[in-house]
């Protein structure tokens, strides 16, 4: 028993679970009970396999399973280390209340085609996890395309002119940036480094000079396109058209963590700490990312459209985890890693949220919702606290922000703080009207004596949604956690 | 067992030329097919077990009719057209199974024996442009596969076919014409027709003989890049695959330019190797400026095709400028990269091809309109179509992404940093055909054209599986591409310098 479930077997184990869901799925294509079943089931038995890995890897072990050596330096092959532990943690757990909430929205809402959502979505979640786990470059560069493709179906979900334009957006942005700045970028560190497997310390530390890093880190943070650094973000707001567990789990949790948790990954294993700060090669990212964090606000002020705001806040909040990874320094890298896991809570049940609305009163539009917290109190409540914790106030995700401008305190970037700051401002200016909207408008031709009927989502959403919203609070007493788990990096 | 050990190189050849003469004899088309599909299947074995002799005792020579080389003819395999004789050999077993749904459904019944007797004449023709080390038996085989290969387009049910299968024959002839001035030159020369002794007899050459060895180089070059169709010399492809019959589009997709190509680096390193110094010639550069030109000017324009034939045939012309880049890189990454992408692209294109002959079996349309929605009416038809789809576009886990990793690594060898851009940028253009594709294939609403469609009979689905199959496979093991694809190319750089 003990050989079968060791750290190194649980490995391959959490890589291929989602598989095996994804191929047990459709043979029960007609019995859509069973066919839910088996996703939970799979999603519960991921979180399992993942969760007990996390005892090993806080103890230092650094568990690895070799699958296939492709061709000389293109080895397929998985290692777990903290900050790749930790997102899969954050996956793992947030694909089985996103499964709970799919169940109630795809039924509410008669989705057609619900066998072939859920079988992409087994299989996005497979090469997140694989992603999370890459000990290499090739490993990480293979799954992340195969995230790519397995989320192109979802986005195209509803198949009609709008979702199909979409579609193409999403497709090449992601595919094309990746085969055409992230492919030669993997190739060039090949041939200047002799080897792809990710190292502490980095593998290209005085193999190239100041000029040819800056330019393989600007090759790199491109072509990450998951990354929605601006001006490559636009495939977010176009894939928006997705039904909303998908925007939920993959387009605020898996598809753009995987992108910035490459670019952590890149700048800690490949280009090193140490090798970014001393040829000052990350200078340019540092303002990249802010003016992208500042932008991305800006735009989602003007946003009426609840899912766009949404996922305008997402690229803005992205440009934290980037900025963390820009900073070059650890408290930088650890504050990446907890706003990756704060914000995967928070905008999950943000979109939940949104979703729910959608699925009990078809409102799409912030203009339109009015009133809406007197008729959905729970989901509203949740709305408040992910708000609260996207906007970074201490008792909720302020944590993440702490650590991160400590680090750019760290490397002499006040002006950075000031950013910071700026930024969550806005998100209170974007996030706390909808709530205020919510609860303290009158809806649209009520009169003031007027009892409210309540109407929330069917209860599978509701479930999800108060799940989430308090994990929100939980991640703020476990971050001193986190980080512990991250210091280990 | 041992008795026929030794007899293997002739019978590679022997055996389809006989069933082809027996087929014609008895004109009777299941008859035919039967005799077709067994031939077919015994091939592979023969070229597997050859391939597995040279790789474990050196190159096999055998002399034709026991008369010794030069003045025989010899035929040599050595891990190359080792290499070649499987895949073509192998190709044609995979897919004959496919061909008699197909065939009998896009022919009239009375020359379904007469098209199984040229398919065999062009296979026998195709091996034995592989296996020969004789310049001038090359010379015949080429013939032969060619005037096969022009009747079995003009035996597309389009009357175009006729037309493209005329204006094939007007440009294979000019190549081959080209191939037999450039033979003559050598024979001039040297006095031999046998390849390794020419390159013998040429040895470092003599500075008066330099212009002569040009000429012969540049004739041959011309005459066999008419068959591979390297760009600007393709025109003749897209139409020929077009109107073809679609199952002997998918056989000569993914054997026909080819052979032709092992042909070209046959003379250039083998031949040529020792003769002329290659980087004193702007030879390469002229090889990288034309398949550069291919790669970005075919996929352009098959963006822009709405007949699935005719985009996937300028696909074709594009990823054959893959495989010669790699020839003009001439190092050892690049050439890998040329030589596994032959294989690569084969198996590929071959399910890309298998896969419209199945819609075309099924659903009849061609024109990329008529297609929408085929995806839900032939699930896993459509499902290895899209696999062999983003191995064109060279995504990782599929067997493009191989040859692509190669063909970069051999351009950032030789410092080429540009070349690189180019490579990747050509993928882009064909995800953005290939993704044209797959959009109306799975997400337009079925058109009426298609609504009776229904997944392909299990002999097309079959053979269609399997190619998508190797695709992926032969993206996670290499070890047979890449591993006999670079002893290959160390032994024909060995022979360059």
């Amino acid at each position: 028993m003990n050989a079968v479930l060791s750290p190194e077997s649980l490995v391959l184990i959490a890589v291929i679970v989602p598989f095996a869901g994804a191929l047990v799925i459709p043979l029960f294509d007609k019995i859509p009970n069973v066919r839910e079943a088996v996703t939970l089931v799979t999603a519960g038995c991921l979180c399992l396999a993942v969760f007990s890995l996390l005892a090993p890897v806080l103890d230092g072990a650094r568990p690895r399973a070799d699958v296939i050596r492709v061709a000389p330096g293109l080895d397929l092959a998985f290692e777990v280390e903290p900050l790749g532990m930790l997102f899969a943690l954050v996956a793992s757990t947030l694909w089985i209340v996103n499964s709970i909430y799919s169940i109630g929205y795809m039924r509410a809402n008669a989705e057609p085609r619900q066998t072939v959502f859920y079988v992409c979505f087994a299989v996005a979640l497979g090469s997140t996890i694989g992603l999370a786990f890459a000990k290499n470059l090739f490993t990480l560069f293979l799954l992340y395309e195969v995230l790519t493709i397995s989320t192109y179906p979802l986005v195209t979900h509803r198949q009609d002119q709008e979702a199909i334009r979409a579609g193409r957006i999403y497709l090449l942005l992601l595919l094309g940036t990746s085969l055409v700045l992230f492919l030669p970028a993997i190739i060039a560190t090949w041939v200047l480094a002799g080897t792809l497997d990710f190292t502490p310390g980095g593998i290209l530390a005085g193999k190239a000079g100041a000029p040819l890093i800056a330019a393989l880190l600007a090759l790199y943070v491109f072509g990450i396109g998951k990354a929605a650094l601006m001006p490559l973000h636009f495939w977010l707001p176009a894939a928006m058209v997705a039904p909303t567990p998908v925007s939920a789990l993959l387009h605020a949790v898996a598809v753009v963590k995987a992108g910035v948790f490459t670019v952590a990954k890149v700048v800690v294993y490949v280009f090193g700490l140490d090798t970014l700060t001393k040829t000052g090669a990350n200078d340019w990212l540092i303002f990249v990312a802010s003016a992208s964090l500042l932008t991305a606000s800006f735009i989602a002020l003007s946003r009426d459209n609840l899912k766009a705001r949404l996922a305008y806040s997402t690229v803005s909040q992205l440009a934290y985890v980037v900025l963390g990874a820009a900073l070059a320094t650890t408290s930088g890298i650890i504050g990446s890693g907890l706003q990756i896991a704060i914000h995967a809570a928070a905008k999950i049940t943000l979109f939940f949220c949104a979703g729910a609305i959608y699925t009990a009163h078809h409102l799409t539009e912030v203009s339109q919702m009015t009133g809406i917290g007197r008729k959905m109190p729970v989901t509203m409540l949740a709305f408040l606290i992910a708000s609260l914790s996207i906007i970074g106030i201490p008792p909720l995700g302020g944590w993440s922000k702490w650590v991160l401008a400590l680090g750019a305190l760290d490397a002499g970037h006040t002006i950075v703080v000031g950013v910071m700051m700026l930024s969550s401002l806005l998100s209170a200016g974007y996030l706390l009207p909808i709530v205020a909207r919510g609860f303290f408008s009158q809806p649209p031709g009520a009169r003031v004596a007027d009892k409210q009927v309540i109407e929330e989502a069917p209860a599978a959403c509701l479930v999800a949604l108060s799940c989430t919203a308090i994990l929100c609070i939980v991640l703020f007493f476990v971050a001193g956690r986190i980080q512990t788990l991250l210091t280990g990096l | 067992m041992n008795a026929v050990w030794p007899q293997l190189p002739a019978l590679l050849v022997v055996i389809p030329l006989i069933a082809a003469a027996l087929v014609a004899l008895s004109r009777h088309g299941e008859l035919a097919f039967a005799l077709t599909l067994v031939v077919s299947w015994v091939l592979p074995v023969i070229a597997g077990a050859m391939l597995w002799q040279v790789l474990q005792t050196g190159p096999i020579s055998y002399h034709i009719g026991g008369w010794e080389p030069p003045w025989g003819i010899e035929y040599r395999v050595d891990a190359l057209n080792g290499f070649i004789l499987v895949l073509v050999s192998s190709i044609g077993a995979v897919i004959v199974p496919a061909a008699w749904r197909s065939i009998s459904f896009e022919i009239t019944e009375g020359r379904l024996a007469w098209f199984y007797c040229m398919y065999l004449l062009c296979l026998a023709g195709l091996l034995g442009i592989a296996i020969t080390g004789d310049a001038f038996n090359a010379f015949v085989f080429l013939e032969i596969s060619s005037l096969a290969s022009y009747v079995l387009i003009a035996l597309g049910y389009d009357r175009r076919a006729l037309l493209a299968a005329y204006q094939y024959l007007i440009m294979g002839t000019i190549g081959a014409t080209f191939y037999v001035i450039g033979v003559g030159l050598l024979y001039l020369l040297t006095g031999s027709l046998n390849m390794v002794d020419i390159a013998a007899r040429l040895g470092p050459a003599a500075p008066a003989q330099m212009p002569a060895i040009v000429a012969a180089l540049a004739f041959l070059t011309v005459g066999i890049s008419l068959k591979l169709a390297l760009f600007p010399l393709h025109a003749w492809l897209p139409n020929a695959y077009a109107y073809a019959p679609s199952w002997i589009t998918v056989f000569l997709s993914a054997t026909a330019t080819k052979v032709a190509i092992y042909l070209l680096i046959r003379y250039y390193f083998s031949v040529f190797g020792i003769a002329i110094d290659f980087a004193a010639l702007p030879i390469t550069e002229i090889v990288i400026v034309l398949s550069v030109a291919a790669m970005f000017i075919a996929s352009l324009v098959a963006v822009f095709e709405t007949n699935i034939k005719r985009m996937l045939a300028y696909s074709s012309v594009a990823q054959i400028g893959y495989i010669t880049l790699g020839i003009g890189l001439a190092n050892q990454a690049g050439l890998t990269g040329g030589l596994v992408h032959v294989v690569n692209h084969a198996l590929m294109k071959a399910a890309l091809f298998l896969g419209v002959c199945a819609i075309v079996y099924r659903a009849c349309p061609v024109q990329l309109e008529n297609l929408a929605g085929i995806g839900r009416k032939m699930p896993l038809a459509m499902a290895a179509f899209t696999i062999a789809g983003f191995g064109l576009i060279g995504t990782p886990g599929t067997a493009g992404f191989i040859s692509k990793w190669y063909l970069a690594a051999g351009a950032f060898d030789k410092g080429w940093w540009p070349l690189v851009a180019v490579i990747v940028a050509c993928s882009l253009i064909a995800l953005v055909y290939v993704g044209r594709l797959l959009e109306v294939v799975w997400l337009r609403e079925p058109s009426p054209g298609v609504a009776h469609a229904t997944e392909p009979p299990a002999s097309m689905l079959l053979p269609l599986i399997v190619l998508a199959a190797a695709t992926i496979y032969f993206g996670f093991d290499t070890e047979w591409t890449v591993g006999v694809g670079s002893t290959a190319a160390k032994a024909l750089l060995g022979g360059l310098r």
